[in-house]
């Protein structure tokens, strides 16, 4: 048992870090009233359990120690005692906003291990599901951020149209939220032509809505003051910092992944990258805005170009067999009972797998030692890395802007803890 | 391009790049730790290589008797759209290595992630505190010898 000297060394550690910190910012009329503020980890502005220590002169934010570890559940090192195949649904649990990116990042990742590629209708699938998670993902992104401001009727009508999205993945993967949709070499259930008229009739009213709720926001005094020019950060400082995704993108660094390492049928799809200059909490909104756009854009052109065909590639060794064919085919139940029990065995080697979530950029780095486990399976997720870039942002603002920055940023607590 | 980079790294780092591997197109080099901020800092500044995106940093455990850690960078140049992975070992009986914070800072979390995990020491980082793991856990939960269900009683339940 820890005793209660143990205990005050503990928080002692973590105050030192914030108070010992030389964060080279002074104010000169200094009110004399320092304190040290907690925030979290239960707080509903801090979007999930992200705990920040504050230090305070008066109103404005001196410096800032976020802590991280209440979500962790140690996802690398499960995923190293379970085969390929079962860590796919564990990918869910890490970006609960948009599972199927997850889902579809990990399976790319292990293809390019195990050397095998996605037929082309899985393919457009898998970035029909990409960029419907990512409309999702920024909804709540926009809604939160409205609402930690006070705007809260954008959060419900963010809402409504997240709603109709998930009805969608709801009759394309059964789930609405833990999906594990996407296998190895393709995916779990075909893309129906109810998905695609129901898909259709959501492009069609998207573009009204989100004007209807862009009105909300852009011609909102209170909105635009209370976001404009709050945690600028510069593209280099971005860039040293690693932020990626809308973040990155609002600082006017045009850094895609879609664009810049291309995955799936990206090359052939027509959109553009969205860039801002500002840097601001405001700029990190209409990037987002704009993207749904764009997402939009890739949805109509996926539906026209999806190819016929099968969802999932010929490779019995790596790719489960249908349910069908295992009960009443002899080879296919074998490679069934091997491939669930002993998993894919990819040749010995280790990649790097990224793909741009509607966080950022989401990267597995696995380590094969040619057995049925990854021997190391590291999670390089964006919020992490967006987190960490939290204290210089919002040093030198009120402790209001704080949840402000934080919506803007949005992070996910599931895939920063791990 | 990934000549280049590897003509330019052998030119200057001869004596310390141990290996290069190519596996599924991607470029690694296995490099001594004693020069790693020497390294990152020339592929970074390099007008022609521009590496100055750290897009991730790990640590593996290889559960070898020589060599037991590795240190895993892998950098990205925003210009040429290129990426390069850059591997040290690290004994057992030796865990240290210079943290590159100084280079690129988003190195600050992901080397105290790597030692949260690891238990490797980055020397001169500014703030090596454990980043999940409570302050005072006294094991290195991603190391090969630490079980999968954990350690009972390592985390101590709080008082009812």
């Amino acid at each position: 048992m820890k005793t209660t000297s143990e205990q005050q060394t503990q928080k002692s550690k973590i105050l030192e870090s914030l108070l010992l910190k030389n964060t080279g910012f002074y104010i000169d009329d200094a009110l004399e009233s320092g304190m040290v503020l907690n925030i979290g980890p239960q707080h509903p502005a801090t979007h999930g359990v992200l705990r920040l220590l504050v230090q305070l002169d008066g109103e404005t934010v001196i410096g800032c120690v976020p802590e991280l570890g209440y979500l962790h559940r140690g996802y690398e090192k499960i995923a190293e005692n379970s085969t390929y195949h079962e860590f796919i649904t564990h990918t869910d649990r890490l970006d609960y906003l948009a599972p199927l990116s997850n889902n579809t990042a990990f399976t790319l990742a292990v293809e390019k291990l195990a050397g095998i590629e996605c037929t082309p209708r899985a393919k457009y699938i898998r970035m029909l599901i990409s960029e419907m998670a990512r409309i999702a993902s920024h909804m709540v992104a926009i809604g939160t951020m409205a609402m930690d401001v006070g705007a809260l009727t954008v959060l419900l009508w963010a809402f409504r149209e997240r709603e109709k999205l998930q009805d969608i993945m709801d009759v394309l993967t059964g789930a609405r939220f833990t999906t594990s949709y996407t296998r190895i070499g393709g995916v779990a259930n075909d893309w129906t032509s109810q998905c695609s008229s129901m898909l259709k009739k959501f492009l069609e009213e998207f573009d009204h809505n989100l004007d209807e709720m862009e009105k909300l926001l852009n011609t909102n005094k209170i909105f635009i003051q209370r976001t404009e020019n709050l945690g600028v950060i510069s593209a280099e400082k971005a860039i040293d910092m690693g932020l990626t995704g809308p973040n990155l993108r609002a600082s006017g660094v045009e850094y895609d992944v879609r664009r810049a390492i291309p995955y799936l049928d990206y090359d052939n799809i027509d959109f553009n990258i969205i860039t801002y200059k500002e840097g601001d909490a405001l700029a990190r909104y209409f990037v987002r805005c704009d993207e749904m756009r764009e997402s939009a854009k890739i949805l109509k052109q996926c539906l026209d170009k999806i190819p016929q065909g099968p969802i999932n590639t010929h490779d019995p060794k790596k790719v489960l067999p249908r349910k069908a064919d295992v009960y009443t085919k002899m080879e296919d139940l074998i490679n069934d009972f091997m491939i669930i029990n002993f998993g894919i065995n990819p040749p010995v080697g280790e990649i790097y797998s990224s793909v741009e979530n509607p966080k950022g950029e989401l990267g597995f780095y696995l380590v094969s030692d040619g057995s049925g486990h990854p021997w190391r399976c590291k999670i390089r997720s964006p919020s992490m890395v967006t987190i960490q870039s939290l204290p210089l942002l919002i040093q030198g603002h009120m402790v209001s802007d704080i949840v402000a920055v934080i919506g803007s940023i949005d992070p996910v607590m599931g895939e920063a803890d791990k | 391009m990934t000549e280049l980079t590897e003509k330019k790294l052998k030119e200057k780092f001869s004596d310390f790049i141990t290996e290069v591997i190519y596996f599924r197109n991607e470029q690694t080099f296995i490099v001594n730790k004693s020069q790693i901020l020497n390294i990152l800092t020339f592929l970074r500044d390099d007008p022609e290589l521009l590496f100055n995106f750290l897009i991730d940093l790990c640590g593996v455990d290889r559960a070898k008797r020589n060599d037991r850690f590795e240190v895993v960078y892998r950098l990205f140049s925003l210009k040429n759209k290129q990426s390069l992975r850059i591997k040290c070992r690290i004994d057992e009986n030796d865990l240290n290595i210079d943290s590159v914070t100084g280079v690129f800072g988003t190195a600050d979390w992901h080397e105290r992630e790597t030692y949260d995990m690891f238990g490797i020491n980055f020397i001169n980082h500014p703030d090596l505190r454990r980043l999940y793991m409570p302050e005072d856990y006294q094991y290195y939960p991603l190391r090969k010898d630490f079980p999968l269900l954990g350690i009972p009683g390592s985390i101590p339940l709080p008082k009812k």
